[in-house]
């Protein structure tokens, strides 16, 4: 019995911040092998200067997002059986990201959004208090739970054409947490959440097309929640105008 | 660049438009089906204070309501920021407005 192995035509896009091209990798497909594991492989057989990031391995840091063929992926949980188009694997870094080097991006756009869309808790009690009961099966908090296991992966935030074109949008990430904020009966401040999600980059920029929502690999829906932002804020805006008259 | 302000300022002309807009096909089915001529419907819209306000009011909020439209447009595909970007909001504005106005009085000044 003779046994071929295939092997597969792969770029990696090697450069820095100011510049950089795709170069060239023979790899070895392997059975359930990971575009991770590609991109390990590489380092480790081929390029040790190739720089990635990662951290967990199984989906639950949320570091090792990148754009493959064209797509933003989560690379460790991303088969490469399922993305091979034609032998060939382009792996590139996240987009609507700056690059720092090879495939590693500077995410702390990312991060300053979340905390600039107010997606912090602000305390009703302090830990002297008892803890007060939340119903699972309550309104509010069905709709909190329903973004809470986010990875922080920025794939949603590489796939929005909305980030692309405006760099001041929070993004669906950073939205979506706001949206969990504000429907969290133990959060204190919901107007300063929605204040802060109806600025210029706010939450009214998107355009509602649901990338986020297409390429979450955790299976979240950012659009919705930021419809949710959307629904809460306008029927709040002409209340607040008259409190403030 | 789309605060809550002009979101609620493009929906709300959206909800101000879309009455006139159906009120103005159904006059319009309404004069070809009779056969009314041009001279015909200016004797009727001619010193017509209603018509003044209705179609004054469709022509401000398309003039509203586009001007945010475009602008939304026009930022995100040439990256125009600031004063220009505010200077193109109300030119367009602006520029609706007038040719509107002129339509409006063209068909309803007496
Ligand atoms: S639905 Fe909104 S947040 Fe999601 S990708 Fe589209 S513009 Fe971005
Ligand atoms: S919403 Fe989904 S795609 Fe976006 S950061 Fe969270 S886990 Fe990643
Ligand atoms: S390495 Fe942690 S999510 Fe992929």
């Amino acid at each position: 019995m003779s046994f071929t192995q295939n092997i597969m035509d792969v770029s990696i896009w090697r450069g820095d911040a100011q510049a950089g091209a795709f170069a060239h990798f023979e790899v070895p497909a392997q059975k359930s092998q990971t575009i991770l594991d590609v991109v390990a492989w590489i380092q480790q057989h081929q390029d040790p200067t190739l720089s990635y990031r990662y951290a967990c391995r199984v989906g639950m840091c949320g570091s090792c997002a990148m754009m493959v063929n064209g797509v933003p992926r989560w690379t460790c949980r991303t088969h490469v059986e399922k993305v091979l188009e034609g032998n060939k694997l382009e792996v590139a870094p996240l987009r609507n990201l700056p690059v720092i080097k090879d495939l590693v991006t500077d995410m702390d756009s990312f991060f300053d959004k979340w905390i600039a869309a107010e997606g912090r808790h602000h305390p009703t009690a302090s830990r002297l208090d008892p803890i007060a009961a939340i119903s699972p099966e309550s309104a509010g908090r069905v709709k909190a739970n329903a973004g809470i296991e986010c990875i922080n992966c920025s794939v949603c935030y590489a796939a929005c054409d909305t980030v692309a074109s405006n760099p001041d949008y929070l993004g669906p990430a950073a939205l979506q947490r706001a949206w969990t904020v504000y429907n969290d009966a133990k959060d204190a401040d919901k107007q300063a959440v929605l204040d802060a999600v109806s600025g210029v980059g706010g939450c009214h920029n998107c355009h509602t097309q649901g990338s986020c929502t297409a390429h979450c690999p955790n299976d979240l829906d950012p659009m919705t929640a930021i419809a949710g932002l959307k629904r809460v804020s306008a029927a709040s805006f002409f209340k607040r105008r008259k409190a403030r008259a | 660049m789309l605060d809550i302000r002009l979101y609620m300022l493009q929906r709300i002309t959206a909800l101000i438009m879309a009455p006139l807009t159906l009120g103005h096909i159904a006059v319009m089915i309404y004069a070809v089906q009779g056969g009314l001529t041009t001279a015909e419907i200016l004797s009727r819209t001619q010193g017509s204070v209603v018509w003044l306000v209705y179609y004054g009011t469709f022509v401000a909020a398309v003039s509203i309501h586009a001007a945010i439209g475009l602008r939304v447009i026009i930022a995100e595909t040439f990256k125009l920021r600031g004063m220009a970007l505010s200077g193109f909001t109300w030119g367009v504005c602006g520029l609706f407005l007038y040719m509107g106005a002129r339509a409006v009085m063209a068909v309803t000044m007496p």
